[in-house]
């Protein structure tokens, strides 16, 4: 609690001098020029954001599903030895996933998943123009990788904790399997599956290293999930170190107070949500 | 340093302290039992070879082993930080009273630090501003100066099918293409230069670093010099507005994006390149003569800037003149203060800078770093005494 709350502070004053010379215009302008001094944070928000969608959209279909099959389907050893591997996932450091991304992914996404989606979807502004490798959708892929643990463990917990009473009551009113998942068990998880995705959300948002091994660290805004971009906490970890004049430090700070503030919100409505779940599942209805 | 290295018991030997040295003593009273059988424990596990070299050591070093340890701690520049990692190290082993210890921060940080004089030296691969120096002026009331230590070379690396290492590099050429109007590889600008060589039509990607880096600043310090209007829209610094391209991190992340992607062209350090054994291009000098970049070419761009190196030793030797210089060199410096409050400290400073340039010098090259020319070191040797 100290801790935050030193963190929020140390982040306003540090920021203070961007906060007064750039104002809102901080977070609404496109220009990244060190040498200039002028410094909008637009991209990097954008950067951030879209990439944390991306890997949403890949990982909450998977991960849910996973775990719907962990806790339905799979026998308790299989369940619990996949489960296993699955966190492991999660202990692996984020520059390896950088490394794996950068010298696996990246052809593999240029060899196959590049042509294909531009012959399907290269009508959408999001699947336009050439690709380097490094790119949005690829920080997405890697993200979504990055996150899909959390999902799935936390989603997989949920889904234990319903009450077997619900799963019996279902299958006795002559619901088939497929439906009592559907129409039962996961609506009484509901909840509890959000929060974990809002987790898996908070650590995309927050993702450095990977990021910034795969994304093209460019600083501009593309409709086009093909093209190089950049995110908050990349550049932060990029700049911080080089950055010389105070503008520069405190536009850097006012960034992580961005971020901050961002993984902040997310993390108390995931753990309003969790809260609330695990009161509903303690007590059977 | 703990109780089973030859040096420090050996001290506490000649100090006749022995006991002294264990460092559980001061924090942990163990009981007595426990305390002597950890204690003829120790002395069985020096073997005769041991205690041969710990006497030998002792002999020599008693003197010495009565003096206080002299910390003395700098940060900064990332780009020398093997060769610097390397000279603390050396210069540990023949001055055990002195032990320097370096971050490798970044050059930015670096001057942030010792402005704040949370460190006691600096070190940066860009000269101080004008502006920095007068803050420090102001912060600690006394001058920062400037020792040039070794020098690096950035090279042009590039990825294109069918084309070898060697590719010559007007300064044109290569202003025109990170400035993004230079967009195929067959353009008459790169082609003029490289009679003979079959130049596809392919485009160029542009890969420049992403993390703010000294490798950036020679860079863009040399395109400055050779395109005004680099200057005037994007100019020299760590990190810059970038016109086009992809960033990646460290000189790793930029090797990496060039060999995977066909086409590409970026910048690494020299030593990176010779590492990676990525294709590199030649570089057109001033004289006209197309250079390739190697410790000797190096050290020529640095002697053909000696000639008129300033008091402060604040100098850009990109675009360095002379026929034999790689223009796309520079020194990368130590900052120390004029005055340092600590004698001590003082001493520590000082010896370390006259040993680096005398015998530190000899280790350079073994790391892939280029000398610094005769004239600079007999410069830096007068320049010394400044440190008050």
């Amino acid at each position: 609690m100290l801790v935050t709350l030193a963190l929020v502070y140390e982040l306003w004053v540090n920021s203070a001098l961007s906060r007064h010379q750039f104002g809102w215009h901080f977070f609404v302008t496109q220009t990244w020029d060190p040498v200039a001094g002028q410094f909008g944070a637009l991209p990097f928000i954008y950067g951030t954001v879209v990439t944390s969608m991306v890997a949403l959209v890949l990982a909450v279909p998977a991960g849910v599903g996973a775990a719907i099959f962990l806790s339905e389907l799979a026998p308790r050893k299989l369940s619990d030895a996949m489960t296993f591997l699955i966190e492991l996932l999660a202990a692996v450091p984020s520059v390896i996933y950088g490394v794996i991304g950068m010298f696996v992914l990246l052809p593999v996404i240029k060899e196959y998943a590049y042509p294909a989606l531009k012959n399907t979807l290269g009508w959408t502004p999001l699947f336009q123009g050439p690709f380097y490798g490094v790119s949005f959708l690829s920080a997405g892929i890697v993200l979504a990788v990055m996150i899909l643990p959390f999902i799935v463990s936390v989603s997989r917990q949920v889904l234990m904790a319903v009450p077997q009473d619900q799963r019996e009551g279902a299958l006795a009113l002559g619901a088939t399997k497929w439906e009592m998942t559907w129409k039962v068990v996961v609506p009484f998880a509901k909840q509890g599956i959000f929060g974990s995705i809002f987790l898996a959300l908070a650590r995309a948002l927050g993702e450095t290293m990977a990021v910034t091994m795969v994304i093209g660290n460019d600083p501009k805004i593309h409709a086009s999930l093909f093209a190089p971009g950049y995110s908050i906490a990349a550049i932060i970890a990029n700049e911080f170190t080089e950055a010389t004049s105070d503008a520069y430090i405190s536009s850097l700070i006012n960034l992580g107070l961005v971020l901050f503030a961002l993984t902040i919100v997310i993390n108390g409505v995931a753990r309003l949500l969790i809260h609330a779940t695990s009161r509903h599942s303690a007590q059977p209805a | 340093m703990g109780p089973w290295s030859g040096r420090s018991s050996a001290r506490g030997a000649v100090s006749g302290r022995l006991v002294v040295t264990y460092p559980l003593h001061g924090s942990y009273h163990a009981p007595a039992y426990f305390y002597f059988s950890f204690r003829s424990n120790h002395k069985m596990r020096m073997n005769s070879m041991t205690l041969l070299r710990s006497l030998a050591a002792a002999a020599m070093l008693a003197p010495l082993a009565l003096t206080a340890q002299t910390n003395v701690t700098g940060a900064g520049a990332t780009f020398p930080n093997v060769i610097y990692t390397k000279w603390f190290d050396e210069y540990h082993k023949v001055h055990p009273e002195v032990h320097i210890n370096y971050q490798s921060v970044g050059s930015g940080a670096g001057i942030r630090q010792v402005t704040e004089g949370t460190v006691d030296f600096g070190a940066s691969d860009g000269p101080m501003t004008d502006q920095q120096i007068a803050d420090f002026k102001t912060k600690r009331g006394t001058e920062i100066l400037h020792f040039p230590t070794v020098l690096g070379a950035d090279v042009p690396v590039y990825n294109v099918p069918g084309v070898a290492t060697g590719l010559k590099f007007t300064p044109e050429a290569l202003a025109g293409i990170f400035l993004g109007k230079i967009t195929k590889w067959n353009d008459p600008a790169i082609a003029s230069a490289n009679a003979g060589v079959k130049l596809p039509g392919a485009d160029i990607v542009v890969v420049h670093r992403s993390d703010g880096s000294g490798t950036t600043y020679v860079w863009t310090d040399y395109l400055s010099k050779v395109s005004s209007e680099w200057q005037t829209k994007v100019g020299k610094a760590t990190s810059v507005n970038w016109p086009v391209g992809l960033g990646g991190k460290g000189n790793e992340g930029v090797s990496g994006l060039v060999q995977q992607t066909s086409g590409a062209m970026g910048y690494v350090e020299l030593i990176y390149a010779i590492q990676t054994k990525i294709s590199y291009g030649l570089v057109r000098n001033v004289s006209g003569a197309f250079v390739n970049a190697d410790l000797a070419s190096v050290t020529a761009a640095a002697a053909g800037a000696a000639a008129n190196m300033p008091g402060d030793f604040r100098v850009s030797i990109t675009n360095a003149p002379g026929k034999a210089a790689y223009p796309i060199s520079s020194f990368t410096w130590l900052l120390i203060p004029a005055k340092i409050q600590d004698p001590a400290k003082k001493k520590a400073i000082t010896d370390f800078l006259k040993w680096m340039l005398a015998d530190g010098q000899r280790m350079t090259e073994v790391l892939a770093f280029a000398q610094l020319p005769k004239p600079v070191v007999a410069k830096e040797l007068k320049a010394i005494s400044a440190v008050k």
